[in-house]
């Protein structure tokens, strides 16, 4: 039983971390209706930026090399290149693609994949770097002693990072002016417009903070498995996140994101073995796919009613 | 000008449901097949024949199977390379283990292989749309692709699911030089694209487009949802089916369950999105496209940008410009290079007199 639990909680927190990468998904697709496949390489594109930054920087500025300025200006230096990169793509890619139907827009941000990739790798060369975030990846003891599980206290940290960035960005919505007008704009375009939101200045901010999201999550995947090419497919780890919660909320991406985590390492565990193991490679997917059989919206996604 | 259609009047019903109702077309594509059958074969030299024409037409069949499926029936897929490696490896199994079946009929039966995985994997499309449809077909990608590299019989159990395909004899005469492997594939194709041509304007077609549009104003006029999508299902993994069989006996001889990946989806997406969505000669340009694209630019950073570009940024390049080239596509023109080669046809028509 504490080896269930074990797993359990193992999946639950790395279920966090898809949800962070599914939250920049949903982000984008509620207030502009893009499905942002990029998302992912943008996650890279973060982390590689980070990453060189804090090679540079020593040599660049004096500064003390891995102290915790260093870290601190390289954040901001990465997060600023990530709003300018979000901005940029809504400006150059998407704001000429208005008003065309989804599948393109999709088709655009695949293409923008390539492009994100090819300019982080283009300036900070390909090899898989190291990133520490100075968390231990060891047990925590306390648990360890008390429920005899190992529990890593990098997960935990992680989990406690992303808790913060989901209530921010609750409170973000809920609360601020600028919130309530993304809340608007996701609701409908036109009405938004027509009350007087800059939609564009919306979408901008929209873009700079699922830039910052990536950047979080970028963080914490690459201090986990080293920041490395591979970090892009979190993407493709993220969608059955985003099918289960729906693409339009973000309490589903965050439920979905623990559901995917626990049910693919308890599914790796107990039914791998019959079927030769791997199989956490289609099992969210196909988890995701029954799901929706029976909820074609997902979790919390809107229901769609037709009109002829 | 040259498209000026006065003088050819329709007498007939037949004569208007012709499958090229105006003259210049029909000239046009009886050219081009007497050019790609005869003239090609002169003029093209191995590398060209093995390394570009081949695949561009393998390509072309895929992406016609996507293009039935997206273009025409309105449900996106991701997993169009999945059923090509369901085709790739049923006509591998139906050569393997039925002594002298011949090649066409292996192929055949393959593409069947791969429409029944389609109607499997389409199946959900009768309750989810769109997107959601899109993420549920890579159920259909990464699940395919671990079967063919789990289950060994489907490979008769050699190494990471790696099958090598057999020599192909068509009437006692073997397929083995890169002239007659073309040729093979052409005809293939030709006869498959014709069908398709067909099918898009017959009342399958009409069928599927009213679904597309909007699947529930066709449903009140009449139309079964059901079994008009998971036949648009059915026909387009039939489709990739075939062209995954000829990707692996034609192209490249040795194929293995990961080289049907996500990527190979993705470059059939783009080329019905560059080539144009829901048109059967989009489907060919957009292959032809694709695949053109990093041969050029290989050659471009080779030869003449070669001494001052490393390696390893030219990698990159390649990269940058692959994406960059989609993007600017998508924003000058959305509806794929298919509706450029039609303003051209307007235009020709009224040339030189526009007024």
């Amino acid at each position: 039983m504490t080896f269930f639990f074990e797993v359990l909680i193992g999946g639950l927190l790395s279920g966090v971390l898809y949800a962070l990468v599914a939250l920049g998904f949903v982000l984008i697709f509620k207030a502009s209706g893009v499905f942002n496949f990029a998302q992912g390489a943008m996650v890279f594109f973060a982390a590689l930026t980070f990453v060189g930054f804090t090679e540079v920087l020593p040599g660049w500025t004096g500064l003390e090399e891995g102290g915790s300025a260093v870290f601190w200006l390289a954040f901001v230096l990465a997060l600023g290149a990530m709003i300018v990169l979000g901005i940029a793509t809504e400006k150059v890619v998407l704001r000429p693609l208005v008003n065309q139907p989804p599948i393109t827009l999709f088709m655009a941000t695949i293409g923008l994949t390539f492009l994100v990739e090819g300019i982080a790798q283009g300036l900070w060369g390909a090899a898989v770097r190291g990133l520490s975030l100075g968390i231990e990846d060891e047990p925590v003891m306390w648990i360890l002693d008390r429920f005899e599980m190992i529990i890593s206290k990098f997960d935990v940290i992680a989990a406690a990072v992303a808790l913060v960035l989901f209530v921010l960005l609750a409170a973000l919505f809920q609360y601020t002016k600028v919130g309530r007008a993304l809340r608007a704009v996701a609701d409908d375009h036109q009405a938004a417009l027509s009350v007087g939101i800059p939609l564009k200045h919306i979408w901008a901010i929209v873009w700079g903070v699922a830039g910052f999201v990536a950047l979080v999550a970028g963080l914490i995947w690459g201090a986990r498995n080293g920041v490395q090419f591979a970090l892009t497919f979190t993407a493709l780890k993220a969608l059955p996140v985003l099918i289960l919660g729906g693409f339009t909320s973000v309490p589903g991406a965050i439920l979905g994101g623990l559901i995917i985590g626990a049910s693919e390492k308890l599914g790796e565990v107990y039914i791998g073995p019959y079927m030769g193991g791997g199989i956490d490679s289609w099992f969210p997917y196909m988890l995701a796919l029954l799901f929706l059989l029976v909820r074609p919206e997902g979790l919390f996604g809107e229901k769609h009613i037709d009109r002829v | 000008m040259f498209y000026r259609e006065a003088g050819q009047f329709k007498a007939s019903y037949r004569e208007d449901q012709q499958i090229f109702p105006i003259r210049q077309d029909r000239i046009g594509i009886v050219a081009a097949i007497v050019f790609f059958f005869l003239v090609v074969p002169l003029i093209a030299n191995q590398y060209w024949l093995q390394a570009i024409l081949t695949p561009v037409l393998i390509f072309s069949l895929a992406a016609l199977g996507l293009n039935i499926l997206t273009g025409y029936a309105g449900q996106l897929s991701l997993g169009s390379a999945a059923f090509m490696a369901v085709g790739a490896f049923g006509t591998y199994n139906f050569m393997l283990r039925m002594d002298g079946i011949p090649f066409l009929v292996a192929l055949v039966l393959g593409g069947l292989c791969a429409a029944v995985v389609g109607i499997l994997f389409g199946l959900p499309s009768l309750r989810i749309k769109g997107f959601y449809l899109a993420v549920a077909t890579l159920a259909a990608q990464f699940f395919i692709v671990w079967v063919l590299v789990k289950f060994g019989w489907f490979s008769n159990h050699s190494t990471s699911g790696v099958i090598t395909a057999q020599h192909v004899e068509i009437l006692g005469y073997t397929f083995d030089s890169p002239l007659s492997k073309y040729l093979l594939t052409l005809a293939v194709v030709v006869v498959f694209a014709l069908l398709a041509k067909n099918m898009v304007r017959s009342a399958t077609g009409r069928k599927w487009m009213a679904v597309r549009d909007m699947d529930v104003a066709a449903e009140v006029i009449g139309i079964r949802l059901m079994g008009t999508k998971l036949q648009a299902f059915a026909i387009s993994s039939f489709y990739c089916g075939v062209a995954g069989a000829l990707y692996a006996y034609m192209y490249l001889g040795t194929v293995e369950p990961e080289g049907f990946n996500l990527d190979l989806s993705f470059k059939i997406l783009f080329m019905i999105i560059i080539g144009g969505v829901g048109s059967i000669l989009g489907s060919f340009i957009g292959a032809a496209f694709i695949v053109l694209l990093p041969v050029f630019l290989n050659v471009a950073m080779h030869t003449s940008l070669g001494e001052f570009i490393p390696a390893n940024i030219a990698a990159n390049l390649e990269l940058i410009i692959f994406g960059g080239m989609i993007v600017f596509f998508l924003i000058v023109e959305p509806h794929g290079l298919a509706r450029l080669w039609q303003i051209a046809k307007e235009k020709l028509r009224i040339w030189p007199f526009p007024h």
